[in-house]
């Protein structure tokens, strides 16, 4: 008897998102999946996943000792950091995160933030992601500023959250960037803010879910059950969660004692809590260990069967 | 739940008076209001008034079908009427219905074929209307053997256990459930399971009251697909919740209005 495999109908598709303008590093786009994570057999995955390099605004005075020996002293300029990414790692995506803007570490102004986003995005032309700071009041005033000044580049921006997102997608709206919906690893929250921001008039295909993640062994498990519940709703129909996610892979991999222990094992930690997450169908890695990227750049490469 | 609007029936006054007048926009308006309100398709019913159902079906399909591509359910028991359907609705049509007659079925299986369309089968002959569950299970068996020996999926076939009105027959409302239940074990794939919902209050002093509850037990008995009144908010209110508790979509705060945007 010859045994058939089971193959899976779904209705449903993930909204594909675009980032970046037609600049020389092009847009990338991501989601568009009609089946679950690298099961080609089933349905179309038009997009491959990525990992963006995550900067920071100000120097990561906490980071721990192996990321900062990674990147030497371009941590202290933004634009020496975003210059290593892209000459020195070939990367495909920043992620500026605007920790410096909050009031305990820097307190920032936006025009300064707003000043900083844009001279990268010019000076390098990638697909940029920025994120704020956390502090709800100071990313409400900030990030619209830096919204504003990245007008026209389709960035991604967050995060939104159930009970701050109104300012920043009045912001995306107006600006044609794309919003970052953060829920804390609750299926439930992450459907609602996806739709009180498409209530607000900012479609859903310009929504990215951030489901919060743990790291390998702090609970990824939790997240990636979270992230499977979604994308089988959303491949049923549910297009209120078919977005597609983005993990913040290095802030929370590097959190890890284990990851402390030795360099190798500090990559291998980043490397693995990413490749976790993209079985559950993670499409934005945000990464901090240049070989960590590097590894699961290739896994990806594989993955994809390329 | 596959939502079939009813509203589109000659029996409505207004729309009656529509088919007459031809008047497209009465029409047109019941269509995008129902869908709006959830409806995944929508019968379409000429009604006892009309004297050419033949032409006047054709008509409202073609008026129909200005405004949307949904599912169009051509409600008759004369399969030339259905015919007249069939021709002027193109793709996505459920033939509405057939009974477990052979000389019917022999009829309308090979149109649905022809068309490309579903078929409602009535678990009704010209014996009668089943006293029982078996009686009910006797009937679909003979529709879905009809099915197979003439090659049409039962994917696309939507069995309807007939509902009786609860104060007509109020010991029969157990077994109607049941009997849910038991058609989609009747074969592979399962055949679909349907109910034209307001039968069960006919002639009773709480329509609504009784349609809503009587769904929501039928959801809970596996009910594929209903013929109702989408405008009925508080039916639908009650049916999205039905399935939200058997965990067929995921809860937000917002679930009423996720569902219907779906």
């Amino acid at each position: 008897m010859v045994l058939q495999p089971a193959v899976e109908k779904w209705s449903g598709k993930i909204a594909e998102v675009a980032i970046g303008n037609a600049g020389p590093a092009g847009i990338i786009k991501v989601g568009g999946q009609e089946t679950l994570p690298f099961l080609f057999s089933e349905g179309k995955i038009p997009n491959a996943p990525f990992a963006a390099f995550e900067i920071w605004d100000v120097n990561p005075a906490d980071w721990p000792q192996e990321l900062k020996t990674a990147w030497g002293e371009s941590l202290k300029d933004p634009f020496a950091w975003a210059e290593a990414c892209v000459n020195k790692y070939k990367a495909q995506a920043l992620c500026l995160r605007l920790a410096g803007s909050h009031p305990d570490y820097g307190n920032r102004s936006a025009a300064d933030e707003a000043k900083l986003a844009s001279g990268l995005a010019q000076k390098f032309g990638l697909p940029m992601i920025v994120i704020g700071s956390g502090d709800k009041e100071k990313d409400n005033a900030v990030l619209p500023a830096v919204s504003e000044a990245l007008k026209g580049r389709q960035c991604l921006i967050g995060c939104a959250t159930q009970d701050n997102y109104k300012t920043l997608t009045a912001a995306c709206l107006a600006d044609g960037h794309s919003i970052i919906a953060e829920s804390p690893i609750d299926i439930n929250i992450a459907k609602q803010l996806n739709i009180l921001i498409s209530d607000m008039g900012l479609p859903l295909e310009r929504i990215v879910i951030d489901p919060t993640t743990g790291a390998l062994g702090y609970g990824l498990e939790y997240a990636y059950s979270i992230m499977e519940r979604a994308r089988l709703a959303a491949l049923s129909g549910d297009k209120t969660v078919a977005s597609p996610f983005i993990c913040f892979v290095g802030l929370e991999a590097w959190k890890a004692k284990e990851a402390k222990v030795s360099l190798e094992q500090g990559i291998i930690w980043e490397a693995m809590t990413a490749a976790a997450l993209l079985q559950a169908g993670a499409d934005i890695l945000v990464m901090r260990h240049p070989a960590a990227i590097e590894k699961v750049k290739k896994h990806i490469e594989n993955l994809m069967g390329k | 739940m596959f939502i079939i609007g009813e509203l589109i029936n000659g029996m409505y006054a207004n729309i009656a008076a529509a088919i007459k007048e031809k008047d497209k926009a009465v029409v047109q308006k019941c269509a995008l209001e129902q869908i709006k309100n959830g409806a995944d398709a929508l019968d379409i019913n000429c009604g006892p008034a009309s004297k050419q159902p033949v032409i006047d079906i054709q008509w409202l399909v073609e008026v129909v079908r200005e405004v949307t591509d949904k599912t169009l359910c051509l409600d008759s028991s004369k399969p030339q009427v259905i015919e007249s359907g069939l021709k002027a609705a193109g793709s996505n049509i459920i033939i509405n219905s057939t009974t477990a007659d052979l000389e019917k079925l022999n009829l309308l299986i090979p149109l649905a074929k022809k068309y490309n369309a579903g078929l409602i089968g009535l678990t009704i002959s010209a014996k009668g209307i089943p006293q029982n569950r078996d009686q009910r299970l006797e009937l679909a068996a003979t529709i879905v053997s009809a099915c197979a020996d003439q090659d049409f999926s039962t994917e696309n076939l939507f069995l309807d256990p007939i509902v009786m009105p609860v104060n007509v027959a109020q010991a029969q409302m157990r077994d109607i459930l049941e009997s849910i239940r038991e058609f989609k074990i009747i074969s592979e794939p399962s055949p679909k399971t349907v109910v034209g919902l307001s039968n069960v209050s006919q002639g009773t002093s709480a329509r609504n009251l009784i349609n809503r509850t009587f769904l929501t037990m039928a959801v809970a008995y596996g009910l594929d697909a209903a013929i109702l009144d989408p405008l009925d908010k508080d039916l639908v209110d009650a049916l999205i919740t039905a399935e939200l508790i058997l965990n067929k979509n995921i809860y937000c705060d917002s679930y009423l209005d996720a569902y219907r945007r779906k």
